[in-house]
């Protein structure tokens, strides 16, 4: 009979490295990534899916890393806001938050740089308003969005700009 | 914050998942897209003792249009209604309604049948099911049953489905041509439950309502057709008067709850202004 306290072995693969960790099943994705990954650019606010500070691609696909296991993640590809510049130059979302002041206090920014990374790889050509749509997923209590949107629009053009060039 | 401890099981099989339901009965718990049940869990509302993941079984992750049926398998997530999984009515009806539904990251994971299962009063498919006549194919070690929306539903966060069952499919009616639908929402900001919400289908011949389907949801412990107000339209010519009158027999037939959000009298206002609305949007363009 298993123990509910019993650890299993699981192996996260974040951004592009494995991490093989033991965890308690009701481990959360999240609190794996902090505290056994050492991962801790993923933030937690609210831990009920609401902030969306959590947010992570799994799969390539925007999540809660609040509301998912880490034993569900088991061998999945992960990408946290590590990952998107890792020891390179910053990511053009990166920059453009930075450029269009698309942060102040910096909570909430890992989860809207996920979610904005997330999105614009799937859909390039994104439309203003459903842009606007999925980043109304996440909250901040600083920027008042504006500048987040813009910042979001400007990587977009920077980055069909560098793939057209490339 | 939280979730108490538990065992996990991963089966990949449907029978293997059945057995587990068989054996695991009351104190354990079928995790699906995790978006409603991982909350519940960390606020420690629910602490089931064994949690059995649905993830793994992949025979049902489908979605097909069949037999004048649309087949929603148990692991079909709101994501794949962002485009019509359908043609004619009922596709566009769904993929209006999941713009409604939470958020983009929890649409990636959360379930069409996870939302039937868990029967929040303001579940937006769950009022697609209602109002559609949906059919929940429930399956357990005994066997199968298929169980109509309208007796499914049966208060806040209650269904008919027993402990040992699990929902493999729910099946909506593909509508023909001959219908048209519409779906209103009041909520205070995008992605939040929605305070009160209604969704209708009617078929309509010369400009005449032949038939209705009229459902509100968000306003009582569970969404429900609206028989008086559905009355009140067949027969009558596709008009604003109508719909006036449609509008009035919700509201005067709903018996409102009240929470943080509305007031009975606000609820009631709320479904009466989003029935009317749900008429006018399926109409909008017909040349009445
Ligand atoms: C911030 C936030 C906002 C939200 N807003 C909305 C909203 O506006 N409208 C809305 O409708 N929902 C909303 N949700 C809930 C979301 O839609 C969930 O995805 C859905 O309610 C449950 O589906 P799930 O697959 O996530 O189920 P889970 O959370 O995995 O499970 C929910 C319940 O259903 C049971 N269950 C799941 N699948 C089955 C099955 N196949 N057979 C039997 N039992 C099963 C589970 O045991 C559990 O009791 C929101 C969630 C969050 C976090
Ligand atoms: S911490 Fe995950 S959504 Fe708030
Ligand atoms: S920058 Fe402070 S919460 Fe968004």
């Amino acid at each position: 009979m298993t123990s509910p306290h019993d650890k299993l072995a699981v192996t996260l693969a974040v951004n592009g490295r494995d991490y093989r960790i033991a965890v308690e099943p009701r481990r959360s994705l999240a609190d794996a990534l902090r505290e056994d990954c050492g991962l801790t650019g993923t933030h937690l606010g609210c831990e009920h899916g609401y902030c969306g500070a959590c947010t992570v691609l799994v799969d390539g696909v925007p999540v809660r890393a609040c509301l998912m296991l880490a034993v569900q993640a088991h061998g999945r590809p992960i990408r946290t806001v590590e990952g998107l510049a890792g020891d390179g130059p910053l990511h053009p979302l990166q920059e453009a938050f930075r450029d269009e002041h698309g942060l102040q206090c910096g909570f909430c920014t890992p989860g809207f740089l996920m979610l904005a990374a997330g999105v614009l790889e799937r859909e390039p050509d994104i439309g203003d308003e459903a842009l606007r749509e999925i980043l109304s997923a996440n909250l901040c209590r600083c920027t008042g969005y504006q500048n987040i949107v813009k910042a979001v629009r400007a990587a977009a053009r920077r980055i069909k700009e560098a793939a057209g060039r490339g | 914050m939280k979730p108490a401890p538990f065992s996990y099981h991963a089966p990949s099989t449907l029978d293997a998942m059945l057995a587990l339901l068989a054996e695991g009965g009351e104190d354990g718990k079928v995790i699906a897209g995790g978006q409603s049940l991982v909350p519940m869990m960390n606020f420690r509302l629910a602490r089931p003792a064994r949690l059995f993941d649905l993830n793994g079984v992949a025979e049902l992750d489908f979605l097909r249009a069949e037999g004048g049926w649309l087949r929603i398998g148990a692991l079909a997530r709101h994501a794949a209604f962002h485009r019509p999984p359908c043609g004619g009515p009922t596709g566009a009806l769904l993929a209006e309604v999941v713009r409604h539904i939470a958020h983009y990251p929890i649409r990636q994971r959360g379930t069409f049948a996870g939302s039937i299962a868990h029967a929040d009063p303001a579940s937006e498919w769950c009022l697609v099911a209602a109002t559609l006549g949906a059919e929940i194919v429930a399956r357990s070690r005994a066997g199968e049953r298929r169980i109509g929306a309208g007796d499914f539903f049966l208060a806040s966060l209650s269904t008919a489905l027993r402990p040992d069952e699990l929902i493999v499919e729910v099946r909506l009616p593909i509508l023909d041509a001959g219908w048209r639908t519409g779906f209103c929402e009041f909520s205070r900001r995008v992605g939040d439950f929605g305070i009160a919400m209604t969704a209708v289908a009617l078929r309509v011949e010369s400009g005449v309502v032949r038939e209705a389907r009229i459902g509100v949801g968000g306003v009582e412990d569970h969404p429900a057709r609206q028989p008086a107000a559905e009355q009140a339209l067949v027969g009558q010519p596709v008009a604003a008067r109508a719909f006036a009158a449609a509008a009035d027999a919700v509201a005067g037939a709903v018996r409102p709850m009240e929470d943080l959000h509305a007031d009975a009298a606000y609820r009631r206002h709320l479904a009466r202004t989003t029935t009317r609305r749900a008429l006018e949007q399926a109409c909008a363009g017909s040349g009445s």
